[in-house]
């Protein structure tokens, strides 16, 4: 019997090392990209805009042009590439610490703007890169390196729903929140990736997917435990789709 | 040579960048700067290029990023707190190796009146590292549309950002003007710029790949202090054949000054008046604030009796002028601050007691006119 390849790496990644820890699901989430890239036949039409955090060890995963952009500052970057060059796919890739905090206005107005890019927001509750720190979407209760007795909001403020305040953006045409908790929603996740971009060529305004990931090194947990705690962030915001271009089904 | 018009040195500057080739600006209002924006919101639909007005500017130097990685030539125009913003910006484009033209309107930090007072932060550097910007100063409206021109050929030559910096005083007067169109020599194209992978190998915009590091790279280190030399290297490039300087009378000068822009307009008729009253003044104007023209000035003041410099700040540029030379000249000051030009007068009256001993305890003949 003829041995065959069922499984591959997609084009669109080179063949470098992975940069993250065991089991973070940063991989899983870069690895789709580069799947939905090539099966839409993007290579040499993408451009991705890398954030700041682990996610910027992306540069060097993807096989197709990239851009590195200041902390928080990948939306305003990618409106520059799309509005000189309207015919690429671009779309960012940001932690929460990157879009949630300093990178806000950034992606509020983008959206707001009804800009043709696409956002992908990796959600870990947490400052991964550097070491742990209470992030903006950090969860009431989580222990952080700032926030060593769990995050109290009458003390460090409630966490930011900036995915349901994208949604409110006039200009935002997709907005979802997925997870990478669980094969079935690694394949929700995938679908809603392809959503977004697909929303971003047929012109019809701002597209951006929050996507929950593990973080099992500055949670402190197994990689398996830390999909379990998930769940948590899953039970504080619910997945779906909370916005869908008019006149599209759900 | 096109046609003289009378028009406004922020317009001005704005329509040079358009001759230039500019089609992406992004701005943010702000005084005495709003002109060159509100000009290119006019003008970009006309030729089809973009002008973004983004949320802050903050945001209009990251569009500015993002616009420059595909390969436009792309500009913005601020002042003061604008600029401020901008720094960490600029400074990423430094070290991205992308090309921007920003137009520094510079005004005082309390009020709007006409300042110097952006001379460290343009020249020196306002965000962290090691690298440098092109500063050019135009002291009049149809050399704010020259040096406009030649700034985005600068930019692109050497891959780096470059500063026009005139003032509320400057960008706000209006002279005949034209537009020739001469252009620089050609460049190479931009093979580094993201614009679709087609046909070729990814090319990515980042400083680690820049500094040689690719995928498992285990030099970092060692990769970026080449890298940071490597800059260097390109600054030195630049201080060999990009410094400019403009001399009026300086020849056979007894008593140089030294002044840019609004402050050096003001210089030139003081220095005229100073030649009818017998005493042998000239002026060196800096054209490149950076590079600065450190050669030209140690060469006239070592025929000097005294050189003055004159800026509208408590003395920056004045620190360069004393490094420059050496020393071996007496130097003196005058400053202006809060949004006062100095007048033809008090230039005057500086240089003629530039040449006098200096009083104990003054940094300066002209202090305190
Ligand atoms: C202006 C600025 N401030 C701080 C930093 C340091 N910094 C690097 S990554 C990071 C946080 C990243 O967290 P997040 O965006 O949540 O991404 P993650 O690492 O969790 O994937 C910070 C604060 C920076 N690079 N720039
Ligand atoms: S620190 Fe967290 S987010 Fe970063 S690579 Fe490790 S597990 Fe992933």
């Amino acid at each position: 019997m003829a041995l065959h390849k069922v499984f591959d790496r997609p084009a669109a990644l080179t063949d470098a090392l992975y940069a993250y820890c065991p089991g973070c699901t940063h991989g899983i989430a870069q690895r789709l990209f580069g799947e939905v890239v090539e099966e839409m036949g993007l290579i040499e039409r993408a451009v991705a805009v890398i954030g700041s955090g682990c996610l910027s060890a992306s540069r060097q995963v993807f096989n197709f042009d990239t851009v590195k952009a200041l902390h928080g500052r990948a939306p305003s970057v990618a409106t520059g590439i799309k509005r000189a060059h309207p015919e690429l796919l671009v779309f960012t890739v940001q932690g929460d610490g990157d879009l949630a905090g300093i990178g806000a206005a950034d992606v509020i107005h983008a959206a707001t703007r009804g800009e043709r890019i696409s956002t992908c927001f990796m959600n870990n509750a947490t400052f991964g890169m550097t070491g742990g720190q209470m992030g903006p979407t950090t969860l009431p209760g989580q222990k952080t390196t700032t926030t060593p007795d769990g995050r109290d909001p009458l003390l460090d403020g409630h966490p930011v729903r900036i995915t349901e305040m994208l949604a409110m953006a006039q200009g935002a045409a997709y907005v979802a929140r997925t997870a990478l908790n669980l094969p079935t929603n690694v394949i929700r996740t995938k679908m809603a990736i392809r959503r977004a971009f697909e929303t971003q060529l047929a012109g019809l305004g701002f597209s951006v997917l929050e996507i929950l990931s593990a973080c099992p090194t500055d949670w402190h947990l197994t990689p398996v435990e830390a999909l379990r705690w998930m769940e948590h962030m899953i039970a504080a915001a619910p997945l779906g789709e909370l916005k869908v271009p008019e006149g599209r089904a759900r | 040579m096109g046609e003289r018009r009378l028009m406004m040195c922020n317009e001005v500057v704005a329509e040079a960048a358009i001759v230039a080739g500019c089609r992406f600006f992004a701005g943010y209002p702000i005084s005495p700067a709003t002109e060159v924006l509100e000009y290119m919101a006019r003008r970009m639909r006309q030729v089809g290029g973009t002008c973004m007005l983004p949320e802050s500017e903050i945001s209009a130097i990251n569009m500015l990023i993002g616009a420059s990685a595909t390969g436009a030539r792309v500009m913005s125009a601020t002042s003061g707190p604008g600029w401020d913003l901008m720094q960490e910006g600029v400074r990423e484009m430094a070290f991205l190796q992308l090309p921007c033209v920003i137009v520094d309107v510079s005004r005082a930090p309390i009020g709007i009146g006409p300042s110097q007072g952006d001379y460290f932060q343009c020249t020196k550097g306002g965000g962290h590292g090691d690298y440098r910007l092109i500063v050019l100063a135009p002291a009049t409206v149809q050399e704010s549309a020259d040096l406009t021109r030649k700034a985005f050929w600068l930019a692109d030559r050497y891959r780096t950002p470059v500063v026009v910096l005139t003032d509320a005083a400057l960008g706000h007067a209006s002279e005949p003007v034209s537009f020739p169109e001469r252009l620089e020599p050609a460049l190479p194209p931009k093979s580094w710029a993201v614009t679709g992978a087609a046909g070729r190998r990814p090319n990515r915009v980042n400083t680690e790949d820049k500094a040689g590091l690719g995928g498992d790279s285990r030099e970092i280190w060692g990769g970026f202090e080449a890298f940071i030399r490597e800059l260097r290297r390109k600054y030195d490039e630049i201080e060999a054949h990009e410094t400019e300087v403009d001399s009026f009378l300086a020849e056979d000068a007894r008593i140089v000054v030294v002044a840019f822009g609004t402050s050096a307009r003001v210089t030139r008729t003081a220095v005229r008046e100073a030649r009818k009253r017998g005493i042998a003044a000239g002026l060196i104007r800096p054209i490149t604030l950076w590079p600065f023209p450190s050669a030209a000035i140690a060469e006239m003041a070592q025929r000097a009796e005294a050189v003055l410099t004159v800026e509208m700040n408590t003395g920056q540029m004045v620190e360069d002028v004393e490094r420059a030379v050496g020393g071996r000249t007496p130097v003196r000051f005058l400053g202006r601050q809060g949004g006062v030009v100095p007048s033809p007068d008090e230039v005057l009256a500086a240089i003629e007691a530039a040449g006098l001993p200096v009083r104990e305890g003054v940094h300066g003949a002209a202090q305190g006119l």
